[in-house]
C-alpha cells in the first residue's frame, strides 16, 4: 500500500506503452480492462484512506534534483482523493462508451497517457512535479483534439495548447520566485508544498505570487475572460475528449486554486474574494446568457460548463468550510454530469452526424432511454434537489452567502438560467413533432452505450441522496486547509475576513 | 646586448597543449594517409576521425597538469575542461552523421576530416586561454575550416553561405583585432585576469576607448554567438549548409564563444558596469524575442530551426548578463541538454534528406513532413519529443536548462527578465507546435517522389537514438550532471 500512488500513476503509462503491442482489433478490451483496474485501484486507495485523518496520506518522497530541492513528492487528503477517483472513474467511463473506429489504437493508448497526467496533477505534491504533469496533460489532449476532431480541429487544438502554456509558464515564474523566496528565508531550496506552506509572507508578494499563479490556474477552469478556447476545444474534440476536458481537465484548475493559491497567499487569497467572485459570476450570468443562444447542443454544454465552473470559483472564493467543501463536491458533481452530458450528445452525433439542435424534434417517441437519461442527468446538471448536482450548488452558495448576499442571489441565478437554457434545449430536442425524415429511424442507446451511461445515473442518483461518503474526508480536509489560512494569514483584516466568513451556524 | 633566453621546458607545462595536439596530429595524418591511398571509403575518415576524438577526449580527462602553460597562454581550468568535453562529444555525434546512406560531395575528400579536426582544435584553443591573441588565432583557425566545410557541400546555395559566412566573420574577425587592439592599448596586456586587474584599478577609465574596446569585442562575439542584429547570416548560412552541419553549427561554435563571452564579461559584470549591463540586456531580450517572431512564418523546417536556435542563444546569453554562480552552471546544463536535442532535431532533418528537391521550394518545407505519423509512426514520435523538448514541455530535457535560467534570473533579482524569458519560450512553443501539427494532425502528403528516411542507415539511428534517450530520461541525470557541473565551474572561480 506504500506505493499506492506511483501505482496509480504509472500503471496506465505502462500499460499505455505496452499497448502498442497490443492488436489493433483487440485494444478496446485491453483499454477497458486497464481502466477499471486503474478504477478498481482508485477504489482500494479510498478503501484504505483515513477518513479522520486530515492531513495528507499514503505519502511518498523521492528526491530527484536534491541540488535544487526537486522530490518526486506525492500525497493524497480528503481534498484530492475524489478528484483522483473522479479521474479514473471517468477515463473508464469515457473508454467504455468510446464509439470512434478510426486509428483506435492510437486514441486510447493516448487516452491512458492522459489518465497518467491527470492522476499525476492531483497527487503531487512538489511544484515541479506538478507542473511537470500538468505541462505534460497538454500533449495528449493536443493530440486527441488534432486528430480525431471537427474541420477546425487544428486551430482549436492549437488555441488549446498555446492558451494554456502561456499561462502554465508565467505560473512556472512564479514557483521558481517562491522557491527563491525560500531559499533566502531558510538557506535551502525546497518546491515541496507542506514547505512552503510554512512561509509568512508580505502582502505585496503574495499579491504578485497569487496573480502568477492565477494566469496558469485562471486559463485551466476558464475564468472570463480567460475562457475562449474552451468552446472551440469542445465543439471540435471527440466525445472522448469533450468528456475527460470536461470532467477533469478543467477541475485541474480549480484543484489548484484550493490547493496552491488559498494555503500560500491567504492574504491575497481574502483580497481576491470579491474580484474573485465578480469574474466567477460573471461567468455564470453571461455564459449561461451565452449557452442560451447556441444552435449547436455541443456548445449548450460547454458553455453550461463555463457557467458552472463559475459557481465552483464562487465557492472557493468564499473562504469557509462550507464553501471550499461545496466546491469540491462540485468539482466531482460537474465531473460526472457534464461528462454524461458530452456522452450523450456523442450518442447522438454518432448516428446522426450533426449536433445542430434545429436538426432534431420529438426525439423522445422514438428513443425513450435515451430521453429519459438525458433528462435525469440535465435536471443534475440544473441543479435539481435530490440528484448529486444540487449538493454541490447549495453549499457552494450557501458559503458564499456569509461573504455577500447579494451576490450569492445572484450566482443563485445559476439555477433559473441554467434551467431555461437546459429546457429549452431539452423541448428543442426531445419533444414536439417528429419532423425530420433522418430521425424517424433513430435507434436507442444499447449495449456499450447503455453500460457506459447506467453507473453515471445511478452515481447521479445515488450521491444526491446520500452525500455523505464524500463529503465526510472532504470536509475533515478543508476545515485543516481554513485553519492554515487563518494561522498563516498576517494582516489583521484578513483574519477578521476569515473568521467572520467561518461562522456559519454559530450564534451571532 | 640582450641576454640569451633560457626557457625550462618544465615551466612550459607542455602538457596543457596536449589534448589540442591530439586533434592536430590526427589531421596531419588523414593528410597523410591520403597521400598514400586516394581512394579510401569515407568509413575509414569517420572512424579515424572518431578515434582521434576518443583520445583527445582521454588525454583531456586524465588531463592533471598546472592550470597555466606556455608564458600563460594556455588556461586549463574547470570551465576549459568542461566545454573542451562538450565540444569533443558534440564532435564525435556529429562526424558519425557522415556515414550517411547517400554519397555527398564533401565526404569524397579526405581533407574535409581533416579540415574537421584542425577546428575541433581551435575551438579547444579558443575556449582554454585566457589571452586574447590566442583565442583570435583560435577563433580563425576554427572559422576558416569551417566556412571551407561548408563550402564544400557543393550546391549553389552551400557557396553562397560560405561566402556569406566568410564575409561577415571577416568583419568579426577585424572587430575583434581592432577591439583587442584598444584593450592592449588601455592596459598593455592582452590577459584577460590582467586587463581586468587594470581596468578595475583605473575604475574602468579612460572611458571611450574601454567603451569602444567593448562594443568591438562584443560585436565580434555578437556576430559568432549570433546575437541580434548580428545574426542575418545565419539562417542563410543554415539553409545552405547540411542539415547535420547546421545543427553542429547551432551548438559547437557558440559554446566556444559562449566561453570566450563568459570570461570576457565577467570584468563588467562582476565590476556592475551600468552601460555593459545595459547593452546586454538589450541584446539578450531583442535576440529572443525577434528571431521568435520571425520563425513564426518560417515555411522550411531547417530555416525555423535556424531562428530558434539564435533565440535559444539568446536565452543562454542572460547567463552572462547576470553573472552568478548559478547562471553559469545554467549556461552549461542548458547547452548540454541543447546539444543532444538540437543535433538529434537536425540529424532528423538530415535522415530525410534527398538528392532533389523533387518539386518543392527547399530541402525540409513543412509539406513535406505532413502526416508523417501514419507513414513512419516511430520517426514521427521521435522528431515531435525533440520538438516539444525545443518547446520545454517537461519532463523533457531541455525544460531542466529553461528552469535553472529563469531560476537563475529570478535569484538575480531580474524578474521582468524572468517573464520576457516564460512568454518567449511560449511564443517558440507556437512553431515547434507546427511541425507537430503536420506531422500528427494533418493528412499525408500524395508525391510518390517523397522519400521518407532516404538517407537513413542504422549509424545514423543510432546517433538519432542517443540524443532521444538522452531526452526523455533527461530527469534522471539532471542531478548528477548539475554536481559535475557546479563542481568544475567553481573550481575556475566563476
Amino acid at each position: 500500500m506504500e506505493y499506492i500512488l506511483s501505482i496509480l500513476i504509472f500503471f496506465p503509462a505502462v500499460a499505455a506503452a505496452m499497448g502498442f503491442i497490443v492488436n489493433k482489433d483487440s485494444i478496446r478490451m485491453y483499454a477497458i480492462t486497464v481502466t477499471a483496474i486503474e478504477f478498481f485501484l482508485s477504489c482500494v486507495l479510498w478503501y484504505s484512506f483515513d477518513s479522520t485523518n486530515s492531513g495528507m496520506q499514503f505519502m511518498e518522497f523521492v528526491p530527484v534534483i536534491a541540488e535544487y530541492g526537486i522530490a518526486y513528492n506525492l500525497g493524497v487528503d480528503g481534498i484530492s482523493l475524489f478528484l483522483v477517483i473522479m479521474t479514473t472513474f471517468m477515463t473508464m467511463i469515457a473508454v467504455i462508451g468510446l464509439t470512434e473506429t478510426k486509428d483506435l489504437k492510437n486514441m486510447l493508448i493516448t487516452v491512458l497517457f492522459l489518465e497518467m497526467t491527470m492522476v499525476g496533477v492531483f497527487v503531487a505534491l512538489d511544484a515541479i512535479i506538478f507542473y511537470l504533469f500538468w505541462e505534460l496533460s497538454l500533449v495528449p489532449m493536443l493530440y486527441i483534439i488534432g486528430a480525431w476532431g471537427g474541420n477546425l480541429r487544428i486551430y482549436a487544438s492549437v488555441k488549446f495548447f498555446l492558451y494554456t502554456f502561456f499561462g502554465s509558464l508565467i505560473m512556472l515564474v512564479g514557483m521558481l520566485y517562491l522557491a527563491y523566496v525560500y531559499y533566502s528565508t531558510t538557506g535551502s531550496w525546497s518546491f515541496a508544498l507542506a514547505d512552503w506552506n510554512m512561509l509568512l509572507l508580505p502582502y505585496n508578494m503574495q499579491l504578485w505570487l497569487f496573480i502568477a499563479f492565477f494566469a496558469g490556474f485562471a486559463i485551466k477552469v476558464p475564468m472570463i475572460p480567460f475562457h475562449t478556447w474552451l468552446p472551440y476545444a469542445h465543439g471540435q474534440a471527440p466525445t472522448i475528449g469533450s468528456v475527460i476536458l470536461a470532467a477533469v481537465l478543467l477541475k485541474m484548475g480549480t484543484y489548484g486554486f484550493i490547493r496552491f493559491s488559498l494555503p500560500l497567499f491567504p492574504d491575497a487569497s481574502v483580497a481576491m474574494m470579491i474580484p474573485m467572485a465578480t469574474l466567477g459570476l460573471i461567468a455564470i450570468i453571461y455564459t449561461a446568457m451565452v449557452a442560451y443562444a447556441q444552435e449547436d447542443m455541443k456548445q449548450v454544454i460547454a458553455y453550461s460548463s463555463v457557467s458552472h465552473m463559475g459557481v465552483i470559483i464562487l465557492g472557493t472564493f468564499a473562504l469557509n468550510v462550507e464553501g471550499i467543501g461545496g466546491s469540491i463536491f462540485l468539482m466531482i458533481s460537474h465531473g460526472i454530469v457534464s461528462g454524461a452530458l458530452f456522452m450523450l450528445v456523442g450518442v447522438l452525433y454518432d448516428r446522426r452526424h450533426t449536433k445542430m439542435i434545429a436538426e432534431f424534434g420529438g426525439i423522445a417517441s422514438i428513443m425513450p432511454k435515451y430521453a429519459l437519461i438525458f433528462g435525469i442527468m440535465l435536471m443534475a446538471s440544473v441543479g435539481l434537489p435530490l440528484t448529486i448536482g444540487f449538493v454541490g450548488e447549495f453549499l457552494s452558495l450557501l458559503g458564499f452567502f456569509r461573504v455577500s448576499p447579494v451576490m450569492a442571489l445572484l450566482a443563485g441565478t445559476t439555477i433559473i438560467l441554467g434551467a431555461v437554457y437546459m429546457l429549452v434545449l431539452y423541448k428543442k430536442v426531445f419533444f414536439g413533432p417528429l419532423n425530420n425524415e433522418n430521425n424517424k429511424t433513430l435507434v436507442d442507446v444499447k449495449g456499450r452505450e447503455l453500460a457506459a451511461l447506467v453507473p453515471l445515473v445511478a452515481l447521479v442518483v445515488f450521491f444526491g441522496v446520500y452525500p455523505k461518503p464524500i463529503l465526510e474526508p472532504v470536509d475533515a480536509s478543508v476545515k485543516q486547509l481554513v485553519q492554515t489560512m487563518y494561522v498563516k494569514s498576517i494582516t489583521p483584516n484578513a483574519k477578521e475576513t476569515l473568521a467572520q466568513v467561518n461562522s456559519i451556524g454559530e450564534e451571532e | 646586448m640582450i641576454d640569451p633566453i633560457s626557457v625550462d621546458l618544465a615551466s612550459l607545462n607542455l602538457k596543457s597543449l596536449a589534448p589540442m595536439l591530439v586533434a592536430v596530429v590526427g589531421a596531419l595524418i588523414i593528410l597523410c594517409i591520403d597521400l598514400v591511398n586516394r581512394n579510401l571509403h569515407k568509413s575509414l575518415y569517420v572512424m579515424l576521425t572518431i578515434l582521434f576524438l576518443i583520445v583527445d577526449l582521454g588525454v583531456l580527462l586524465g588531463y592533471s597538469g598546472a592550470t597555466k602553460g606556455f608564458f600563460d597562454l594556455m588556461l586549463i581550468d574547470g570551465i576549459s575542461i568542461l566545454a573542451q568535453l562538450i565540444i569533443i562529444i558534440a564532435s564525435g555525434l556529429f562526424i558519425l552523421l557522415a556515414l550517411s546512406q547517400q554519397r555527398f560531395h564533401e565526404y569524397r575528400y579526405p581533407e574535409y576530416f581533416s579540415l574537421f579536426l584542425f577546428m575541433v582544435a581551435g575551438f579547444q584553443f579558443m575556449v582554454s586561454s585566457d589571452n586574447l591573441i590566442l583565442i583570435f588565432v583560435g577563433l580563425e583557425t576554427a572559422s576558416m575550416a569551417l566556412y571551407t566545410i561548408i563550402a564544400m557541400h557543393n550546391r549553389e546555395k552551400s557557396l553562397e553561405a560560405a561566402i556569406k559566412y566568410f564575409t561577415m566573420g571577416a568583419l568579426a574577425a577585424g572587430c575583434f583585432a581592432f577591439g583587442i587592439m584598444i584593450f592592449y592599448a588601455v592596459t598593455g596586456s592582452m590577459e584577460i585576469s590582467q586587463i581586468n586587474a587594470i581596468l578595475v584599478e583605473n575604475n574602468f577609465e579612460p572611458f571611450l576607448p574601454v567603451l569602444l574596446g567593448v562594443i568591438f569585442v562584443f560585436v565580434a562575439l555578437g556576430f559568432k554567438l549570433s546575437l541580434v542584429p548580428f545574426h542575418i547570416w545565419a539562417p542563410d548560412v543554415y539553409e545552405g549548409s547540411s542539415a547535420a552541419m547546421a545543427g553542429y553549427m547551432s551548438v559547437v561554435p557558440k559554446l566556444a564563444a559562449f566561453v570566450v563571452a563568459l570570461r570576457f564579461f565577467t570584468i563588467f559584470v562582476n565590476a556592475e558596469i551600468f552601460w555593459v549591463e545595459m547593452v546586454l540586456y538589450a541584446t539578450v531580450v531583442v535576440t529572443m524575442t525577434l528571431p521568435n517572431m520571425i520563425a513564426l512564418v518560417q515555411t522550411d523546417i531547417k530555416r525555423m530551426l535556424a531562428y530558434s536556435s539564435i533565440s535559444h542563444a539568446g536565452f543562454v546569453m542572460v547567463a552572462i548578463l547576470l553573472g552568478t554562480t548559478q547562471a553559469t552552471q545554467g549556461l552549461f546544463l542548458y547547452w548540454i541538454l541543447f546539444l543532444f536535442t538540437n543535433l538529434g532535431a537536425f540529424s532528423m532533418l538530415w535522415v530525410h534528406r534527398q538528392k532533389k528537391l523533387e518539386g518543392f521550394e527547399s530541402d525540409h518545407p513543412f509539406e513535406k513532413f505532413s502526416g508523417l505519423v501514419k507513414k513512419s509512426p516511430v520517426t514521427a514520435s521521435i522528431m515531435g519529443l525533440f520538438m516539444l523538448s525545443l518547446a520545454g514541455v517537461p519532463p523533457f530535457s531541455i525544460f531542466w536548462g529553461k528552469m535553472y535560467l529563469i531560476g537563475a534570473a529570478i535569484n538575480a533579482d531580474y524578474l521582468i527578465l524572468a517573464l520576457i524569458m516564460a512568454i518567449n519560450s511560449a511564443i517558440a512553443a507556437y512553431y515547434y507546435l507546427k511541425l507537430v501539427v503536420y506531422m500528427f494532425l494533418k493528412d499525408p502528403v500524395t508525391n510518390d517522389k517523397v522519400e521518407f528516411l532516404g538517407n537513413a542507415n542504422n549509424t545514423l539511428k543510432t546517433v538519432i537514438g542517443v540524443s532521444a534517450l538522452v531526452t526523455i530520461l533527461a530527469i534522471f541525470f539532471i542531478n548528477p550532471l548539475l554536481e559535475h557541473i557546479s563542481y568544475f565551474v567553481q573550481t575556475s572561480g566563476f
